[in-house]
């Protein structure tokens, strides 16, 4: 079996969760790849839209921007980026948003904005772009992340966008038809929602213990009674993702 | 009426001391060029307003242009940080507006639309709309049920970079569209600069590519090559290089100064610069050509 990098772990895992005919927001880097190998195994039918207002892209080379050129030479369609979140995101028309940020929650909440006070930061992060409406619109989100603790505090400092707030409860309430996030996928496993809309650990890859996860998150992890290990990815899915990123930009 | 004129006598008729500009194009088709006759004119104290920043705004931002900076995504595109604009604003050196991109362009559309604020759903975040004060909420007549509102945006200055227009105005725009229509209409003056000028023949021969009409337009300047390190949608690429090699250089407030000096103040003009990046640099970013299939309109 050929050895793999944990960026080409987490991207097969990603491409798996996406079914055929998805019509799925993607960004950069391992979204894009994800998607773009699950094109080219399960998924032949998956439709890429980016928030620039491109749909239907078939990127030819690997886009190195979320408004790639390339992102539009054979793609389907193009329109602003209003009727892209309007048209397309909140009337109901994409299935998949993928998300990520400096910091995901127990409840799934992702911060983007900043470290610290909003107004006095450690740090001042890129900002929302377009995932605040994403997370609350996308009928299902997954994240995709390296699973470190300080990524994985208990309670973000920003919620940029929505995971279930403090309970899924709080989410319904606030009238979005968005799903919120169903797989957050690292290099360690799966955390998924429960039905109190905490992320539990669901599934573990092989080699990986619970005490591993557990060390590298910010809160007393629940564990699923019925926690699955996850089938390592196959050499074909290895050998058409790197022909997907053959400079290793992103898989590295 | 033609309306040409050089990008220089544009940005000093229609960009003054103070003045909101929106330099346009998610990615795409950003007026590089524009910024950098700004930083040349010397313009001070403007607010800045784009959804994302890009190193258009961190370059005006460290030519010491700015004052304030509306946005919704601060970010090098593929890169990483906007280190200038990130420490400018961590240092509390530079007002700010912080929207998602969805909030931003709302802004555009109600100011492009003559609305008075654009209602949004909700997000169930609502941290960003605690944080700005601009964000409200408002009850929906109809259901009840309350909804989102941001304020139109009306920038003083939209600046825009076309694939061609006539001299007149009437612009063609094709690839990445993001929010030049919008940023168009809802601003008071429009600097249109263009790759190409063309006959208004060619502009008439495909009207559904128009996006900007003559009459929202201020200003038509002829500036071939504007949006490098950006790009132009079937003319030249994205020049990804630059944007990894502009990480380093705005490492150290010494060698952003050193290159504003090269590549801003160095340069009269965007012809200037084009010589200077070089013939190497113009090969590797030149494009095949891939035509669309032509479309009938009928002769009627």
């Amino acid at each position: 079996m050929t050895t793999f990098t944990a960026s080409e772990l987490m991207t097969v895992h990603a491409a798996r969760l996406l079914r055929d005919g998805d019509v799925v927001f993607v960004g950069v880097g391992l979204p894009n790849l994800a998607c773009n190998l699950a094109r080219r195994t399960h998924a032949p039918n998956l439709v890429m839209i980016y928030e620039a207002g491109v749909i239907g892209a078939r990127p030819a080379r690997l886009p190195l921007s979320i408004g790639d050129p390339t992102l539009v030479t054979r793609a389907t369609s193009v329109c602003s980026m209003y009727d892209i979140f309007t048209l397309y995101l909140q009337r109901g028309n994409v299935d998949v948003g993928f998300l990520g940020g400096a910091q995901i929650d127990r409840f799934g909440n992702i911060n983007a904005t900043v470290i610290g006070d909003y107004n006095h930061p450690k740090v001042r992060l890129p900002g929302s772009g377009g995932s605040m409406e994403i997370a609350g619109w996308a009928n299902r989100c997954y994240i995709i992340t390296p699973h470190q603790k300080r990524r994985f505090p208990e309670k973000v400092d920003f919620a940029t966008s929505a995971g279930f707030l403090n309970g899924r409860a709080a989410r319904d309430a606030s009238g979005v038809r968005g799903g919120g996030p169903q797989v957050v996928v690292t290099n360690l496993g799966f955390l998924e929602p429960d039905e109190t809309g905490e992320l539990i650990l669901t599934a573990i890859h092989p080699g990986v213990t619970v005490e591993d996860v557990q060390a590298n998150t910010g809160w007393a992890l629940k564990t699923a009674a019925d926690l699955r290990i996850t089938a390592p990815p196959s050499d074909d899915e290895l050998r058409l993702l790197r022909e997907l990123d053959p400079q290793n930009i992103y898989l590295k | 009426m033609s309306k040409l004129c050089t990008l220089k006598e544009a940005i000093a008729q229609h960009v003054h001391d103070g003045d909101c500009v929106y330099a346009a194009g998610f990615t795409h088709l950003i007026p590089f060029a524009a910024g950098h006759e700004i930083i040349r004119q010397g313009r001070k104290d403007l607010t800045l307003a784009r959804a994302t920043p890009d190193l258009i705004y961190d370059q005006m931002v460290a030519a010491g242009c700015a004052k304030k900076l509306i946005y919704s995504y601060i970010g090098n595109p593929g890169v990483g940080s906007l280190r200038i604009i990130r420490s400018e604003l961590e240092a509390g050196r530079l007002e700010f507006e912080e929207y998602s991109h969805f909030g931003m362009i709302s802004r555009l559309q109600a100011g492009a639309s003559g609305l008075p604020f654009m209602p949004m759903n909700q997000t169930a975040a609502t941290d960003l709309e605690k944080a700005n004060p601009l964000y409200r909420r408002v009850t929906d007549p109809y259901s009840g049920r309350e909804v989102v509102v941001v304020p139109a945006l009306i920038p003083d200055v939209a600046i825009i970079h076309v694939q061609r227009c006539d001299e007149r105005g009437n612009a063609h725009i094709w690839g990445i569209i993001g929010e030049q229509k919008e940023a168009a209409f809802a601003a008071k003056r429009v600097i249109l600069t263009a790759e190409e000028i063309v006959p208004e023949e060619v502009i008439r021969s495909d009207p559904n590519r128009t996006l900007i009409p003559e009459f929202v337009v201020s200003a038509v300047c002829h500036v071939p090559y504007c949006s490098h390190p950006s790009y132009t949608q079937g003319y030249y690429d994205r020049d990804n290089d630059f944007y990894l090699e502009w990480d380093k250089i705005s490492e150290t407030p010494e060698s952003v100064q050193a290159w504003l000096q090269e590549w801003v103040y160095g340069v009269a003009d965007r012809e200037e610069y084009w010589k200077k990046v070089g013939e190497e640099t113009h090969r590797r970013l030149s494009v095949a050509p891939l035509y669309a299939a032509p479309v009938n309109y009928g002769e009627y």
